[in-house]
């Protein structure tokens, strides 16, 4: 009996080895057939360009990541089409939103080859490998890293890091600016997060520019990660008289925040930042209570133009999903990068220094028309376009200029 | 040659068996390592896993001490980490103009911060290891949360005219020559990647040292016994509290040193790492490795670390495979007739080596 038990074990281990056989020789072909990929073809074209990348494909943030990568990989798609041949090759690592993960996954990518970077989605995970990109010489730009610790730290500027979303700062300081300048309220109370790195940043300088303004913040409220109780703070800004609420968080929090307001019957002016995008999308919340919010954001899946229209159609009908702010951003930076490869004349052919150079120099002067803006880049790496602010007026997004 | 020949017998004996197998994995690895980085065979992505994965072989060491050893369980070790990662990674920002040299910045670091955590664990121990029970879970877990709000809220920078600092609100206002050391929620960025392999290596030896000889000497015992019968060890006059302290305190002062080496391997570093799902992650190294097994520990966390990171090749099944892997070892390492197998294995690998040893004999 026992003896038979034995015979099964060693069955099973038998099995067990030759399914983990199979899987690293998949692991092999996969690899060889991505070398082969990158030889030059024999019709003379130049080999395609290698495009690297990370964001969450796992865990919570995994949307974001995903919204990334299948934008990059649209663009890239539609190049391609339009070059006849493969100019651009994109690979997309999990990095989990984990800056434990990303400088693993800023390794595969290296050995991989690649020559430039869409860099990470995410702030946390971006900070982690910025310094590993200036030191490689890599250009990289990301596509929704809005912290300013992935273009430059205290003394040191990383030259080969730049940004393709606004920067946490500059949000900040246009809220306030939008705020006072179209007089949406005498009295301010800001309600925010302060455990996460986005949201204290964007406060910090709404702060800042808030008393350059002269605007009259009546109340500051913080909550922690977890919490979804959000009637203290609410009851405080509605003692204090505020009549406008500046909300520098996500969109799940908030929709927290406009329900429980609504059951006091409170009912100030909600402004809020490009964390607000995709409240409208979120189950179970009512979009009526979202009814005259107001929220900053480079991107409205709805809007009539020519360009929106074209990646909000190609993108439904390749993932079936409605895209984001993330997804258009990933889509510009993609055509951004072929915009400055284009003008100056470099392909995967060309010599790494050479891209890199290249790519600096032409982000540096060339203006870019995409569908979250018109970009222009400083020589530090943030980008600079006007925030857009948008009122949601019967459940979509209307401008408010 | 007699000598040679009974050293090589005493150190493969029953008794220290494990503690050489410890040791020979751990060089063998470190040697196996440095030559593939000599002739250019590792690729950047092992490269960057090295050293993050030689603190957590560490902190899975110190955990194991607590947990296995001294049988107390705490869920506080990212705590600890953290307190060790951001310790070191302030010590290691302030000293970066004084003490050009990396390595030895590296040290010093790693020293405040096992220090620091000493004093954090005997403070913790005062209370909770006079008790019975599983107070320390709980409060570990209180303390690894408390740890983790107060590092958000810490905003701490240096400029030409001395430290400033400000909690909760950030209130610095750095002139000249300023450098960001904690900026709260966003931790800390933009550091300098002073930690090396073969200082990681060589944390891992002395955890290793103080772990064996700790077991093999009185107090080991006295640990053990507290752990396997309380009253036992009182009615022969253990102080049951202290043995317990000694134990706590000194792999809170090990995981302060690890969690140096950690944030010190990475250029930013954020608090919200250090969570309640970090300390579990510790233990479950420390659980498959199995309680109180040191060479079980070391292996069951390099596979651990390592196996998300060899499965990206299956791309969007990653993490479902790694989760499937993580049950099936589970299962198989506590199926009986895997044990009775596993046994079987050893015992004909014993009875070659002894033959061997008998023919080298003679």
């Amino acid at each position: 009996m026992y003896k038979k038990g034995i015979e099964d074990m060693k069955k099973l281990l038998v099995l067990l080895m030759s399914v983990l056989c199979v899987l690293s020789l998949c692991a092999c072909s996969n690899n060889s057939s991505s070398g082969s990929d990158s030889t030059p073809a024999d019709s003379g074209n130049p080999s395609a360009m290698k495009i690297g990348g990370s964001g969450p494909l796992t865990g919570g943030a995994a949307i974001y990541g995903i919204d990334v990568r299948n934008a990059a990989q649209l663009a890239v798609d539609e190049i391609n089409a339009a070059e006849g041949y493969d100019f651009f090759e994109l690979k997309f690592e999990d990095d989990e939103a984990d800056p434990e993960k990303s400088p693993a996954a800023y390794g595969v990518l290296k050995d991989w080859g690649m020559q430039v970077s869409l860099f990470t989605v995410t702030s946390g995970a971006g900070a982690a490998v910025a310094p590993d990109y200036d030191a490689d010489y890599i250009f990289a730009i990301t596509p929704s890293g809005s912290n300013t610790a992935l273009v430059y730290s205290d003394s040191t500027n990383y030259k080969t890091n730049f940004q393709v979303c606004f920067t946490d700062p500059n949000q900040g300081t246009g809220s306030a600016d939008y705020i006072s300048g179209h007089a949406l309220g005498s009295k301010v109370a800001v309600i925010y997060r302060n455990d996460d790195a986005y949201s204290t940043s964007i406060y910090e300088t709404f702060m800042a520019e808030a008393a350059v303004k002269g605007l009259d913040v009546v109340y500051e409220g913080t909550f922690i990660e977890s919490d979804t109780d959000f009637s203290t703070q609410l009851q405080a800004a509605e003692a204090a008289g505020a009549d406008v609420v500046f909300l520098p968080i996500y969109y799940a929090p908030a929709a927290q925040i406009l329900t429980q307001a609504n059951n006091i019957g409170y009912a100030p002016v909600f402004f809020g930042v490009d964390g607000m995008d995709g409240i409208l999308g979120l189950e179970g919340f009512d979009v009526a209570l979202a009814e005259g919010v107001y929220l900053l954001t480079p991107f409205a899946a709805d809007a009539t133009d020519d360009a929106t229209v074209h990646f909000v159609t190609a993108f439904e009908a390749a993932y079936g999903s409605t895209p984001t702010q993330f997804a258009a951003d990933a889509y510009d930076t993609v055509y951004a990068i072929y915009q400055a490869a284009k003008t100056a004349g470099v392909n995967g052919d060309s010599d790494p220094t050479a891209i890199t150079d290249a790519m600096i120099a032409q982000f540096t002067s060339m203006t870019f028309e995409g569908l979250t803006g018109t970009a222009t880049w400083a020589e530090n790496g943030e980008v600079s376009k006007s925030p857009k602010a948008v009122i949601i007026t019967d459940g979509v997004y209307v401008s408010a200029e | 040659m007699e000598n040679v020949v009974n050293a090589f017998k005493k150190i493969f004996d029953k008794k220290h068996r494990g503690r050489t197998v410890s040791y020979l994995i751990v060089f063998a690895a470190y040697i196996l390592c440095e030559v593939m980085m000599l002739t250019g065979n590792m690729t950047s992505q092992i490269r960057n896993l090295l050293i993050p994965c030689c603190s957590y072989i560490v902190a899975s060491l110190a955990l194991n001490l607590c947990v296995g050893f001294s049988g107390e369980l705490s869920l506080g070790h990212a705590g600890f980490l953290g307190v060790g990662a951001f310790s070191g990674a302030v010590i290691s920002g302030l000293l970066v103009d004084t003490i050009p040299s990396g390595v030895v910045r590296l040290i010093l670091a790693m020293l405040v911060a096992a220090a620091l955590n000493a004093l954090l664990g005997f403070l913790i121990g005062i209370p909770v290891l006079k008790l019975q029970g599983d107070y320390l879970a709980i409060v570990t877990l209180a303390f690894c949360q408390i740890i983790k709000s107060l590092i958000n809220n810490i905003y701490l920078g240096y400029d030409n005219n001395g430290i400033q600092f400000s909690f909760v609100e950030n209130k610095l206002a750095l002139g000249e020559g300023a450098h960001t050391l904690i900026s709260g929620p966003m931790g800390v960025t933009g550091s300098q990647r002073i930690s090396n392999f073969t200082v990681g290596i060589v944390l891992i030896i002395i955890a290793l040292v103080i772990i064996y000889n700790m077991m093999y000497s009185r107090n080991g015992r006295a640990i053990m016994a507290a752990r396997d019968n309380r009253i036992a060890a009182l009615s022969v006059g253990i102080n049951v509290t202290d043995t317990k302290m000694l134990a706590f305190v000194i792999s809170a002062a090990l995981t302060g040193a690890a969690g140096a080496l950690y944030g010190l391997s990475f250029s930013s570093l954020s608090p919200a790492k250090f969570d309640f799902n970090l300390s579990i992650l510790i233990l479950v190294y420390v659980v498959l490795g199995g309680l109180g097994n040191v060479t079980g520990t070391i292996i069951a966390t390099v596979i651990l670390y390592v196996l998300p990171e060899m499965l990206r090749s299956l791309q969007d099944y990653r993490m479902l495979i790694y989760a499937v892997i993580l049950i099936a070892i589970m299962l198989i390492t506590n199926n009986q007739k895997f044990i009775v197998l596993s046994n079987q294995f050893s015992e004909k690998m014993r009875n070659l080596f002894k033959k061997k040893g008998a023919e080298n004999h003679e």
